[in-house]
């Protein structure tokens, strides 16, 4: 992918920018060089399995060893059009770092995968986009979110031949990787040019500021197009169900990270200056604490109502707030929002908690916490457009899916955060999307009525010929 | 505390670290910074006829291995390029300054007997340990009739051989090249001329590599290459089995060797000495980490001699070569056969890979529940190969274990598989 980093930053835009470097730096080419030869080439290889987008990972480690970088770019791109923003963001430490082989051995050491997976990505140079069209099908299909899973859709629909709408409510596509990522993991306008790049493979039209159930509704997609692609993500946040939640300083995490993500100038944002709370144990709860940290705010703390051994925030996501000097408390339970006369928010007050029987009980001790903003990150939830005529089968308050990413409705297909299989990874929905683009293509052009159950990518002609182009 | 000094062919030296005549050993400044270092010896890099060899900019290149560190190295340098009268008066002062050193004279001339026989006493004068002949040179001089030219030509070596013996008193070491079909017969040849001793390997023609982009091989001379002499570890192995050939025939049995090719550490070296060398020539090593890593050489050394109860290097000389013998009187009847530890196996199924594609499908794989594989030997396919431990990236996880036969020592001229064996 191109990375010209040759933009022109106002002096607020470079002082945020300093403020957000990168915090997994990229890897020079003589580590890119020794890092690769740790790679053992393994039989069946378990970094493969651990993969959910089934990168050929030792492969593309073989090709930079090789000094064949756009080969190594190719081989990931091939699974996973988004592989340099996964690069960035994947939780390797519990994918496919988790499985290398070398953690068993006396190194006590995985190879950086996610690393050498930027290292290739990032500096390998195509003349154009690296995979060409198929023959056009002549179909069109109509995905609806440009987040991680509707743009990896779209290009895989593309690729194969079909022409692609894309819908996006908000003004740039990406998703999540736009506005939701910490802006410190995905620098230098990253998903930006992501984006861009996964759009020149061309045979894809983005409509931007047009949302479901406003602008447009899925009766009128699945008349318009050949079959609908659900990418809408997850839109609301979920209570505290506390007194003074309407604050304006109990804030959602989400829609602080958009803002700050968005934003070309500090004064542009309300920074806690003394103290913050931030309520929730997953990576969004860890994400605002650290971007706090690094805005300015004095005291983070960190609250979660049960241990450490629960949060869904991985152990390396755990020390990442520790190394941004958060205070974690946990086993607390929010009790109060403290409000003084003139609306101010002061604190927040919390009870301990325990286990008893493997239910969560609050205890005798109370304690506060002082604090002039509250951050909820307590979870997400989708809100389907209630104007909608033709709703899916919602489970579990989430897009219900069968094989290969199938609703309830013929010819719709869904995936990425919506449907709530998985744990909501950005390459789970990049996987989600591609499955889903291969079982549209075969359905559309093959005359298949049932996608086929195999999980395994189905191989057709189209594609080989596409990918080996 | 084990003792590292030697007598090779009456040249006395502290320790057997000998560096090879190369650019190392060029001038004054460099050998009194490596005898400072510790060195025991050095070979100072070959003398010429005058005028002085001219050299080219641009002469060195590599080959690397996959963490960046140097495995071969190649070279297109000349003999000195620099006057003889310097080289002399140089040497002259050093040895005065450095008694308890080895300080032996490399030379090429071309042959004829009176420009041999004039140098010679140029170097007896002053008052060097001793003399080697470079019949090995690769490079540049071959194409002038010298180095490798002569060294390729068993005559040559032995008739150069006898005139520097005849006209001089020093100790002759005859320098061998390895790019030659039997390295046998010039060490035969020099052993007939009366040398005193053999050393080997010079480099081997080499080209490390052509650059893609210039189509050139390295080292580049505006824009052009020509082949040069591989050195470093990548030849120690050709190196230890040329010294074998030399020390087990019995033509040359008990000529002394001085090993070279490859030496970068005291393993390397206990290696050459055990099979027959009596000092060993260092260079790559020392021109890519600089003199002081015969430090660390000589303590691994003794350390390990020590350990071994080896009390001087005579102690362990030439161990390994009555167990280094021909293919033919290997025993048939013994049978090793691989073992996998899966206590310590990581699950890399690099041992199946390789034996499931390229030998004798002895592995077994077996998908358990957690996505895991575990690996078996199936020991009836088991040729005991090695490959699968050579894979293994994890110590001593295939082992390679020995199977009773039940069958007595038999070799090939003895066995009944063999339409062409010798009947008792």
């Amino acid at each position: 992918m191109n990375m010209d980093n040759s933009v022109n930053y106002s002096q607020q835009q470079l002082a945020l920018n300093q403020m957000f470097k990168d915090i997994n730096p990229a890897l020079s080419a003589r580590q890119a060089g020794i890092e690769s030869s740790r790679c053992y080439y393994c039989y069946d290889a378990p970094c493969i399995k651990a993969c959910p987008s089934k990168i050929n990972i030792p492969s593309f480690i073989a090709s930079i060893h090789a000094d064949d970088l756009t080969g190594a770019a190719k081989t990931i791109y091939k699974e996973n059009i988004m592989g340099g923003s996964c690069a960035r963001v994947c939780p390797t430490e519990i994918l496919c770092e988790q499985a290398c082989v070398r953690n068993k051995e006396e190194e006590k050491a995985p190879v950086r995968i996610g690393l050498l997976q930027r290292h290739a990505t990032d500096n390998a140079e195509f003349d154009g986009h690296p995979f060409e069209r198929a023959a056009s099908t002549g179909k069109r299909i109509a995905v609806v979110g440009a987040g991680p899973a509707g743009l990896s859709c779209a290009h895989r629909l593309s690729l194969l031949g079909n022409d692609v709408d894309v819908f996006e409510a908000e003004d740039k596509a990406g998703g999540l990787n736009e506005y939701g990522i910490a802006k410190y993991k995905l620098t230098e306008n990253f998903a930006q040019k992501e984006v861009d790049f996964i759009l020149s493979i061309g045979g894809i039209t983005v409509h931007y500021e047009t949302a479901l159930g406003r602008d447009i509704t899925l009766d009128k997609l699945k008349e318009d197009f050949d079959a609908v692609f659900l990418s809408i993500g997850l839109q609301d946040t979920s209570s505290l169900y506390l007194d003074n939640e309407d604050n304006e300083m109990v804030i959602n995490s989400v829609d602080y990270i958009k803002e700050l993500r968005q934003a070309t100038d500090l004064k542009q944002l309300d920074i806690p200056k003394d103290s913050a709370v931030v309520i929730g144990a997953g990576n969004t709860a860890i994400d605002i604490a650290c971007q706090l940290k690094r805005l300015g705010t004095e005291e983070v703390t960190l609250v979660y109502r049960r241990g450490e051994e629960q949060m869904s925030a991985t152990k390396h996501e755990q020390q990442i707030a520790k190394n941004h000097q958060v205070r974690i408390k946990t086993w607390s339970q929010p009790e109060s929002i403290d409000v003084d006369d003139n609306g101010k928010v002061t604190g927040m007050s919390f009870r301990k908690t325990y286990l008893e029987d493997g239910k969560l009980k609050g205890g005798d001790v109370q304690f506060d916490v002082a604090c002039s903003a509250i951050f909820k990150a307590v979870g997400q939830k989708m809100a389907y457009p209630e104007t909608e005529q033709l709703i899916p089968t919602i489970s579990n308050g989430k897009i219900a899916t069968f094989h290969n990413q199938l609703t309830s409705v013929d010819g719709v297909f869904a995936g990425g955060d919506c449907t709530g299989v998985g744990q909501d990874l950005t390459v789970e929905a990049v996987q989600q999307g591609k499955l889903a683009a291969i079982a549209i293509n075969e359905q559309l052009n093959a005359s298949i009525t049932t996608p086929t159950t195999s999980t395994i990518a189905p191989i057709n002609a189209a594609l080989n010929k596409a990918l080996s182009a | 505390m084990a003792d590292l000094s030697i007598d090779f062919v009456g040249i006395k030296s502290p320790n057997p670290f000998w560096l090879a005549s190369a650019p190392p050993t060029d001038k004054a400044y460099n050998v009194e910074r490596a005898y400072e270092a510790g060195w025991g010896g050095v070979v100072w890099k070959t003398l010429g006829e005058d005028p002085a060899a001219v050299n080219v900019s641009s002469r060195y290149s590599a080959l690397y291995d996959h963490n960046g560190d140097v495995s071969g190295f190649n070279n297109i340098e000349l003999i000195t390029d620099r006057s003889l009268e310097i080289n002399l008066r140089e040497i002259t002062e050093v040895k005065k300054r450095w008694p308890d050193r080895a300080l032996v004279v490399s030379l090429m001339m071309p042959c004829e007997e009176q420009v041999w026989k004039r140098i010679l006493k140029l170097v007896e004068a002053t008052g060097a340990d001793g003399v080697e002949l470079n019949f090995g040179c690769p490079h540049g001089m071959p194409e002038r009739g010298m180095g490798a030219a002569v060294g390729q030509v068993p005559e040559y070596v032995e008739m150069v051989t006898r005139w520097c013996k005849q006209h001089s008193n020093m100790p002759v070491i005859v320098k061998l090249t390895p790019n030659i079909t039997d390295v046998r017969l010039p060490a035969r040849a020099a052993k007939s001329g009366g040398a005193d001793a053999v050393s080997l390997i010079n480099t081997i023609n080499s080209i490390t590599g052509i650059d893609l982009d210039a189509m050139s091989a390295r080292p580049m001379v505006d824009g052009k290459s020509t082949h040069g002499g591989y050195c470093g570890p990548a030849v120690k192995p050709i190196a230890l089995s040329m010294t074998s050939e030399i020390a087990r025939d019995p033509e040359t049995a008990g000529l002394p060797i001085s090993g070279i090719g490859g030496i970068g550490n005291w393993k390397d070296a206990a290696e050459f000495i055990a099979l027959g060398a009596g000092s060993v020539q260092v260079c790559t090593a020392a021109m890519i980490y600089g003199f002081n890593i015969v430090q660390e050489m000589k303590e691994g050394l003794s350390n390990w001699m020590d350990s071994k109860g080896y009390e001087n290097i005579n102690d362990f000389k030439g161990l390994a070569v009555p167990n280094t013998t021909d293919w033919k009187k290997l025993n048939m009847n013994y049978k090793v056969v691989a073992t996998i530890d899966e206590d310590k196996c990581i699950g890399c199924g690099r041992c199946y890979q390789a034996c499931e594609d390229t030998s004798h499908q002895a592995i077994t794989v077996t998908s358990n529940d957690d996505g895991t594989n575990t690996f078996g030997i199936i020991d009836d396919n088991c040729v005991g190969c090695n490959l699968c431990e050579i894979t293994c990236p994890v110590d001593d996880c295939i082992t390679m274990d020995e199977r009773s036969t039940g069958q007595p020592y038999m070799n090939w001229m003895e066995d009944v598989r063999n339409p062409h064996r010798e009947e008792a």
